[in-house]
């Protein structure tokens, strides 16, 4: 019989334990696909290593899909460490990018050094509205964040594709729906001569190092983490619940935004409805992988965007489909929380005649 | 059959010995919850099980239980026959099989499911067909006519009161066939009459050969309802002795190892009024956080008692006192200031001490440390944060001063808040709030869950306060508590207040049942 028992107290290698096998036994578990895909799972695994660590390029491609993940990443981590369940970074991403675009193409043909910095910070406000939005809903009238963040992710692609019919259009883009791009100016710097590597990567670097110091060590981090874990108690003790809420949404949305503005503005240059193959979402398996810790972010999303890159390149190189990608992410994720069950419980295998039921 | 004596035992081992507890430690970390510790429990006998708070008698029971895993030691349990047999440990299922059921310090049902699911939940099958209502419902029932253990079976318990509830919690246990039942701090939360009741019932049970192993802080029902009684000191057990030859002195002695300070009251004139309520009503969700047209003044060096059968509108008047709740209508003021707007940060500053009711709840964050718990309402002090960044070294090196001065034991400051034992809990609650000497202090059973040591201490440091010049509003259902402390005293009944003009004990007995105008 095997039985399920609470854990008095979670053992610390845990943290790092559990997402680490889990990647593990993720891939492990896809090789069985593999297999009946007729591919020899370690030809299969050694052309994913390749695709992501054979060649500077390759590697440098990897640390490219991993910035907007990182971003995503973050905005997950931050937002449900105070149960905050910002599900609509997706939407926050678009938001981001529209606002890069809109002012980044052409209306204000100033010197970079402003453009740049002006471009950033108006993408981040954008996503920041667009998680402020739905908070403002929650602490109001009680509606539910999962429900609304979710829902104005469609209604903001939906924006997207009006406005890259209309006033975002580019006009040279003979009725193509997409944006005018961004002025050279207004662009993130390349980081590598010949890479599409761009310094989104530096920033998103710096924010979860920023974040991870932020929420252990200051006041906003610790109410921050008191309205996650009891908000009964941070109310009583007189925390501003609401406030904080509101604070996490805006820097939660800031960064989903951020993700938008590095995909445009450090690496297409312009945007069109199919910018983001659902970072927003992936940003939450990300997170979840991640333990919620912003320097956990930064790990989880370099491994994530390795089994994007790689499965790629394994599937050009082996006629295998690289839905393959998908499968690994979403076990790990799965094996994320079986493995953050186990850290709670523990189960038990019992052989003894004592145990009736 | 076992039963052959063997070797010299404090009680002798006789064929109606049902539990055998040998040897048994656990360390948590550096703590030592328990050490080396042995109990002996008969057919049909009641066994109180005492000690200070944190001395490890909730770690006992779930050995027992096989919640933790004992470091040394066995358990054996008699089966139906008598005979004894080890238990397998760290295995509930096990323990449940062979008869003993455990109540827990926490209610652990779900809220809203009704009486019948709870009792039946986890004791059939998750995914059976058809399940046999009927036969549990008339198994239940005949529980509680032999035992008089009343509970409604059919409304969710959400809705039951806390005493309802404590019954639902035994008859869950009985329903699983317990021959030996614990209980832990099983009164904590009840009124003296629902707590009567309750041994009553108790006792009933045991002429059916029930043993009852239960933890209490309330010396009164340990002598009143007990047999034997077990002290635990520092997790190790330090006395044993029968019910018939202790009296609350020898007790206290034996837990504590010293005997405990009487509790010195100055006679003190009343001095200028702190808070102030006037016309304050609540609609509150439940008769409990209803108020109707509130008066009430609380002077500085005074100590105000709130008596009330509870239910009768003390949630919301502590409510509104620690800033959560908006009155619907009427005006608080401190110091002669009305305050504007009401919130618990509001409160704070205008030097208002919050000890809540519940201390897990609304007390602390138990996932973050001791420490972080200790600094939560002074998040502003230059003392705990610099440009908005936490002081972590003086957080630190402060929380385990207050620790040490108000004696919080457990493993460390900078450990989860959840791992200190109830009475530890309350005392983080008391350091933080007597740390920032409060003008006024609320105190909603300050005292529950504490043992004697403790709840001295928390009268101590109210009437400190108190000579200090701060005003106290102590709400409490132990009427013996208010009578002890309070300077002043006021019933609370249906929301509404009373002066009592009287510390006489049958009068405002009267007045809390609502039998005087
Ligand atoms: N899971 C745990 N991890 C670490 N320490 C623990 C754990 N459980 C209990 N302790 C510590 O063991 C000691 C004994 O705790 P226990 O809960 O048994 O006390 P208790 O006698 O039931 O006290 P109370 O009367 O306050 O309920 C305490 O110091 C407590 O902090
Ligand atoms: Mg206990």
């Amino acid at each position: 019989m095997i039985r399920i028992e609470p854990r008095a107290q979670t053992p610390r290698a845990f943290a790092v334990g559990i997402p680490v096998l889990s990647a593990i036994v993720a891939l492990a578990l896809a090789a069985i696909p593999l297999i009946f895909a007729g591919a020899n799972p370690i030809v299969a695994y050694g052309e994913m290593f390749k695709g992501v660590f054979g060649s500077l390029f390759a590697f440098s491609e990897m640390l490219t899909r991993a910035t907007p993940l990182m971003f995503t990443g973050l905005a997950a981590a931050l937002a449900f460490r105070a149960k905050l369940w910002n599900i609509g970074a997706e939407g926050q991403l678009y938001l981001g990018a529209m606002a890069a675009v809109a002012i980044g193409s052409g209306v204000l043909d100033i010197s970079g050094v402003v453009l740049l910095p002006l471009i950033i910070v108006c993408g981040a406000a954008a996503g920041a509205v667009g998680m402020a939005a739905p908070t403002y809903l929650k602490v109001r009238f009680g509606a539910d964040e999962v429900v609304t963040t979710l829902l104005l992710n469609f209604i903001i692609l939906i924006f997207l594709q009006m406005m890259l019919e209309g006033p975002l259009q580019d006009p040279m883009s003979l009725g193509w729906p997409q944006s005018a791009p961004v002025l050279d100016q207004g662009m993130l710097p390349p980081l590598m001569e010949r890479m599409r590597v761009h310094s989104g990567l530096i920033l998103a670097l710096v924010l979860a190092g920023v974040a991870q110091f932020m929420l252990a060590r200051s006041v906003w981090g610790f109410k921050l983490r008191a309205v996650g874990e009891n908000v009964a108690a941070a109310r009583h003790a007189g925390i501003n619940v609401k406030r904080s809420l509101f604070g996490v949404a805006v820097i939660s949305g800031g960064l989903a935004g951020l993700a938008g503005v590095s995909e445009v503005a450090g690496l297409k240059g312009y945007l069109t409805a199919d910018l983001s193959p659902g970072f927003g979402y992936t940003g939450i398996v990300v997170a979840m992988l991640a333990g919620l810790s912003p320097v956990g972010v930064v790990v989880a999303a370099l491994f994530i965007a390795s089994v994007f890159v790689g499965a790629d390149s394994m599937s050009r190189a082996m006629g295998v489909s690289s839905f393959l990608a998908d499968l690994v992410v979403s076990m790990s994720l799965l094996c994320v929380l079986i493995g953050g069950f186990l850290a709670k419980y523990r189960i038990i295998r019992s052989n003894k005649a004592g145990a009736t039921s | 059959m076992t039963g052959l004596a063997n070797g010299p035992a404090p009680f002798p081992m006789t064929d109606s010995t049902v539990l055998k507890l040998t040897g048994l430690s656990k360390r948590f970390g550096s703590v030592v919850a328990n050490d080396d510790v042995s109990l002996t429990l008969k057919k049909g006998e009641v066994l109180a099980l005492l000690g200070e708070n944190g001395a490890g008698k909730t770690t006992l029971m779930n050995m027992l239980f096989g919640h933790y895993l004992p470091d040394a030691g066995s358990v054996d349990v008699a089966d139906e026959e008598g005979t004894l047999r080890a238990l397998p440990l760290g295995h509930p299922q096990a323990a449940l099989g062979a008869g003993v059921g455990m109540v827990h310090q926490h209610f652990t049902l779900a809220e809203n499911l009704n009486a019948l699911d709870n009792i039946t939940l986890g004791s059939e099958p998750l995914f059976a067909l058809k399940r046999d209502r009927a036969a549990a419902r008339r198994k239940i029932e005949g529980i509680i006519e032999r035992s008089g253990l009343n509970a409604p079976l059919n409304v969710p318990v959400g809705r039951l009161t806390v005493g309802e509830r404590q019954r639902v919690e035994i008859l869950k246990a009985l329903y699983r066939d317990a021959r030996i039942l614990v209980l832990d701090e099983p009164t904590a939360v009840l009124t003296p009459q629902e707590a009567d009741t309750l041994f009553e019932n108790i006792q009933a049970m045991t002429q059916d050969g029930l043993s009852v192993i239960f933890i209490s802080h309330k010396l009164r029902e340990v002598l009143a309802f007990s047999d034997r009684i077990a002290v635990l000191r520092h997790g190790r057990k330090v006395g044993e002795m029968a019910t018939s030859e202790a009296d609350e002195t020898s007790i206290a002695r034996m837990m504590v190892g010293a005997d405990t300070p009487k509790v010195a009251r100055a006679e003190l004139a009343p001095g200028k009024p702190v808070m102030q309520l006037a016309g304050i009503s609540v609609a509150g969700r439940s008769k409990r956080d209803t108020l109707k047209d509130v008066d009430l003044t609380v002077n500085a060096h005074e100590i105000l008692g709130v008596a009330g059968i509870s239910g009768n509108g003390q949630g919301g008047l502590a409510r509104v006192i620690s800033g959560l709740v908006h009155p619907s209508a009427g005006r608080i003021s401190i110091d002669d200031r009305p305050i504007a707007k009401l919130s618990p940060a509001a409160m704070v500053k205008a030097g208002i001490g919050r000890i809540p009711e519940d201390r897990h709840h609304e007390g602390i964050v138990g996932s973050m440390s001791v420490a972080e718990n200790m600094v939560i309402e002074r998040l502003d002090d230059p003392e705990v944060q610099r440009f908005g960044l936490l002081r972590h070294d003086e957080i630190r090196s402060h929380s385990e001063e207050l620790a040490q001065e108000y004696d919080v034991r457990g493993p460390g400051v900078t450990a989860s808040a959840r791992l200190l034992s109830g009475g530890n809990i309350q005392k983080l609650i008391l350091a933080r709030v007597f740390e920032r000497a409060p003008r006024l202090i609320l105190a909603n059973q300050p005292t529950r869950g504490l043992d004697m040591g403790a709840a001295a201490e928390v009268g101590r440091r109210l009437l400190e306060a108190r000579e200090r010049g701060a005003g106290v509003v102590l709400i409490s259902e132990d009427l013996d508590e208010i009578l002890g402390l309070a300077d002043r005293i006021v019933v609370i009944r249906d929301g509404t207040l009373i002066e009592a003009a009287t510390h006489d004990r049958e009068t405002i007995g009267l007045m809390m049942a609502g039998e005087t105008e």
